[in-house]
């Protein structure tokens, strides 16, 4: 491998005081060479992304290096000054960030943002660096390359800004490129094409490749050596066959074995019930209005038809944009559709006035996606969960004895009922959702996107709790996803949605063995490591 | 084109607005006890009931409310404001002839603090926790908590009276004949004291708002993405931090700058300032209709183009709003 570019010995960097343990990452040593891709695989917390930024000098003020060296090129990063960090940031060493919709500032134009590159560290004139900015943005595959440069930012995709980030972090061909969690928030076919792009670019340039992320699935599409964290120190680290197909460690073999299987696990064929929820022609259209201009129209929903049985999970999977949360959530009446029908028990409720509809609300409920934007941060998890059955009437005593009912149902102590939302992790959260959901005896739970934000492990968890639950209470679930792995895990029957249609319908297993429509075919084209993990 | 038809229906929505104003005020004056004939009876002395009669007929008191009510909209609609009784002067020429002290009083109060504040605000923040920080919050807290006009009369007894380096009251130095640019220093100096006073609140609010907004936006993703590039500091500051976090404070700014007219009517009545405030204050107390119908007109007419002016400026500033009109 001759001189690795990047090489972490001994690492250690310390937390606050105040923080659950001593040490962000403790002891690590990791190297990479030239044109290789190392891939440092962790839960949250595990202290993956302070890794990256200690070697990009960007640590919060509150951790401190305590320990070990990071050398780039065979100078130790971590003993030079901060004048000198400057010159290094950017020129040897360029990052991409996980949230393309934020990492780019809004009020400047595409180009500028590039320049600044050359800006930074003085590189080329003004007219070199516009020219150089338009081919860097042809290179990573941006169509009209002109226009873009002179574009801001909310007026590209996600995707789009991703690449743009990419053009950014390579603009100087540095000698590493750190890439924390670059497609986490990207839709999956988009998250194939922005790992192919890296994949390219780094065989052309022969950048070393510091590669963070959670998801085992991208691990096996781009890596060539995996490292595993734990807590913040390494369990295990080797080629990534080595790794995928014999893990060593216990934690890593944990790891692999919570990645949900694209294989659809065998089900009993149940008999045919009553259905609870039945949606028909649902329309639903979002309209730009502006005074002079006809403005610009969204299907959100078009023609949606299904019907959902007790007991059953019905999963709405599609990507960003497809319409599948605006389908649950006219479900709910959160959003009133333009028109169609949805009977809930028999009921019509698409055509009943808001107060009409109250006294049957509690029949249908929802699990939202972020635990921790969904919880009343200034309410006890006892008041959270309380809250519905007292509005129905339920007296409070009453109520909060079913909510301690409910902790121990979704497996948190009684004793939480007094404690505040930031005291639990995500998951923890998450399962206070699902009591909060069930409080109101619903028949029908809508579940969006509600494991999507969860480490793997935590996943498998939720994902079993809420098939327990389903079991025991009969409970119908309308399961809005992006994630055709969770899916396959969790639906009895799937409905496939693009652009405010659903393309394909049916039957879990009849659907992964032989997706009919071309789009459902793509969807599983694009699922990161499918191949590797399809047949566990 | 699409900015065009922006302007074109907000001009014809701020004319609406200004048309249901006109009529509101109309209204709400007859509303008050009093009128001007009363007052003008009152003060020579004897108010009988033929004087008063002749009085109104003179004003066209005496015609029906939605008779005069179509003179007063027929009138406005030809910028014809009315005639002052009181003054013997078109309202108009009134107006004018005090628009400008006004203005200037007021526009050098809008810079002052617009200017002060954002420094200050900026400056805070870098410096946030440390005690140069401390010192402008706490000294922004106390002009933001403290009432104007005794803000106004401690710096008359301080700077004025006490130090004598300003001028105490006035718009210059009467009598004193300058012209050309020791005038512009006269004046200058006459403004000091009722500008900084006038200034003093939005100083501290802007200063306020913007320490908090810069603080904000520098936790923000696009920052670390410019950390990343290897930027200095001061560039990050002042292009990537600074140039987001002064947003809010564009949109507090349009609110001030729709009081550049009425809002000055304590500052001037404390520093005998000759502006619209002064204006309409005797004009209340003489319950000259016309006069005060005028100014209030002229006021709003201002608060819908700097609302107007606010949303342009806003949009140039930041590229994501749409022009939805």
């Amino acid at each position: 491998m001759g001189n690795p570019v990047l090489s972490i010995e001994k690492l250690t960097l310390a937390l606050p005081s105040y923080a659950d343990r001593p040490q962000a990452v403790n002891d690590v040593s990791l190297s990479i060479g030239a044109g290789e891709t190392l891939c440092v695989v962790g839960e949250s917390g595990s202290g993956k992304s302070m890794i990256a930024h200690a070697v990009m000098g960007l640590l919060p003020t509150a951790v401190k290096p305590t320990g070990g060296t990071i050398r780039l090129g065979g100078r130790d990063l971590l003993s030079l000054d901060p004048a000198a960090m400057l010159s290094v940031r950017g020129r040897e060493i360029g990052m991409i960030f996980q949230e393309p919709m934020t990492s780019l500032n809004p009020v400047m134009r595409i180009g500028q943002q590039i320049s600044e590159m050359f800006e930074a560290h003085h590189v080329f004139d003004r007219p070199k660096r516009s020219k150089r900015v338009v081919e860097l943005l042809d290179e990573v595959g941006l169509p009209d390359p002109q226009r873009i440069a002179r574009a801001y930012p909310h007026e590209l995709s996600g995707g789009q800004r991703q690449r743009v980030m990419i053009a950014m972090a390579l603009a100087l061909e540095p000698k590493l490129l750190i890439a924390d969690e670059p497609t986490t928030a990207l839709d999956v076919t988009t998250q194939a094409q922005i790992l192919k792009l890296i994949d390219r670019l780094r065989r052309q340039h022969g950048t070393a490749v510091l590669f963070i992320t959670h998801d085992f699935g991208v691990v096996a599409e781009i890596a060539d050596r995996i490292a595993v964290l734990q807590q913040g120190t390494l369990v295990e680290e080797g080629t990534g066959t080595e790794v995928l197909s014999r893990p060593r460690h216990e934690y890593t073999r944990r790891l692999l074995a919570a990645v949900p299987s694209l294989v659809p696990p065998e089900r009993s064929k149940s008999q045919p019930k009553e259905p609870i929820l039945l949606v028909e022609n649902l329309e639903k259209v979002y309209r730009k209005r502006s005074l002079f201009s006809a403005g610009r129209e969204v299907k959100a929903a078009e023609n949606i038809n299904f019907t959902l049985a007790r007991g059953e999970t019905l999963g709405l999977v599609g990507e960003s944009g497809s319409g599948k949360s605006t389908v649950g959530r006219c479900c709910l009446r959160l959003i009133d559709p333009d028109s169609g029908k949805i009977e809930l028990g028999g009921l019509r409720i698409s055509d009943l006035s808001t107060s009409a509809l109250r006294p049957h609300r509690k029949k249908i409920q929802m699990i939202f996606q972020d635990p921790f934007a969904s919880l009343n941060p200034r309410q006890t998890i006892g008041r959270i969960i309380a809250d519905g059955p007292i509005a129905n009437g339920v007296s409070p005593e009453k109520a909060f004895e079913r909510a301690r009912e409910l902790l121990d149902l979704v497996a948190l102590s009684p004793n939480a009922i007094d404690r505040y939302p930031h005291e639990f992790s995500g998951g923890q959260r998450q399962r206070v959702g699902i009591a909060r959901a069930l409080a109101l005896e619903p028949d029908v739970i809508v579940a969006d996107e509600a494991v999507s934000a969860l480490d793997v492990s935590v996943q498998a968890q939720i994902l079993t709790l809420i098939k327990e639950l389903q079991e025991r209470l009969g409970l119908a679930i309308l399961f809005v996803t992006h994630d055709l792995r969770v899916a396959a895990q969790i639906c009895d029957r799937i409905a496939v949605m693009q652009r405010g249609r659903i393309v394909e319908c049916g039957e879990t297993a009849a659907l992964f063995a032989n997706p009919q429509h071309e789009y459902t075919r793509q969807l599983f084209a694009a699922v990161p490591g499918g191949r590797r993990f399809r047949n566990r | 084109m699409h900015f065009v038809r922006f302007a074109g229906s907000r001009l014809v929505k701020g004319v609406i607005v200004l048309f249901a104003i006109a009529v509101l005020n109309f209204f709400l004056i007859r509303a008050a006890p009093g009128d001007p004939a009363m007052v003008l009876a009152g003060q020579a002395g004897e108010a009988d009931a033929v004087l008063l009669a002749q009085l109104r007929e003179r004003f066209g008191l005496d015609q029906p409310l939605l008779y005069q009510l179509w003179i007063y909209l027929k009138g406005y609609a030809t910028l014809d404001l009315g005639f002052s009784y009181r003054q013997e002067q078109p309202v108009l020429t009134l107006i004018l002839d005090r628009l400008p002290a006004t203005l200037i009083l007021t526009g050098a109060a809008f810079i002052i603090s617009l200017v002060l504040g954002v420094l200050l605000g900026a400056l805070a923040a870098r410096r946030a926790g440390r005690w140069s920080d401390s010192l402008i919050t706490t000294i922004a807290l106390i002009f933001y908590a403290t009432p104007l006009f005794w803000v106004a009369l401690m710096s008359q007894i301080v700077f004025a009276l006490k130090l004598g380096w300003l001028p105490n009251v006035g718009y210059e130095t009467i009598g004193a004949g300058y012209t050309g640019l020791s005038r512009v220093g006269d004046v200058a100096q006459h403004l000091a004291l009722p500008a900084i006073t006038l200034g003093l609140f939005f100083t501290a609010l802007y200063a306020r708002m913007m320490r908090a907004s810069m603080l904000e936006v520098a936790g923000a993703d696009f920052v670390k993405t410019a950390r990343a590039k290897g930027l200095p500091p001061s560039i990050i500051t002042r292009r990537h931090i600074a140039r987001n976090a002064i947003l809010p404070v564009v949109t507090l700014a349009g609110l001030q700058a729709g009081q550049l007219v009425g809002g000055a009517v304590l500052t001037e009545t404390v520093f005998a300032w000759p502006g619209i405030g002064r204006l309409m204050f005797d004009a209340l107390i003489q319950r000259d209709y016309s006069v005060l119908l005028g100014v209030f007109f002229v006021s709003s007419a201002m608060v819908v183009a700097f609302n107007l002016i606010t949303d342009i400026v806003y949009r140039v500033a930041d590229p994501r709003i749409e022009v939805a009109a």
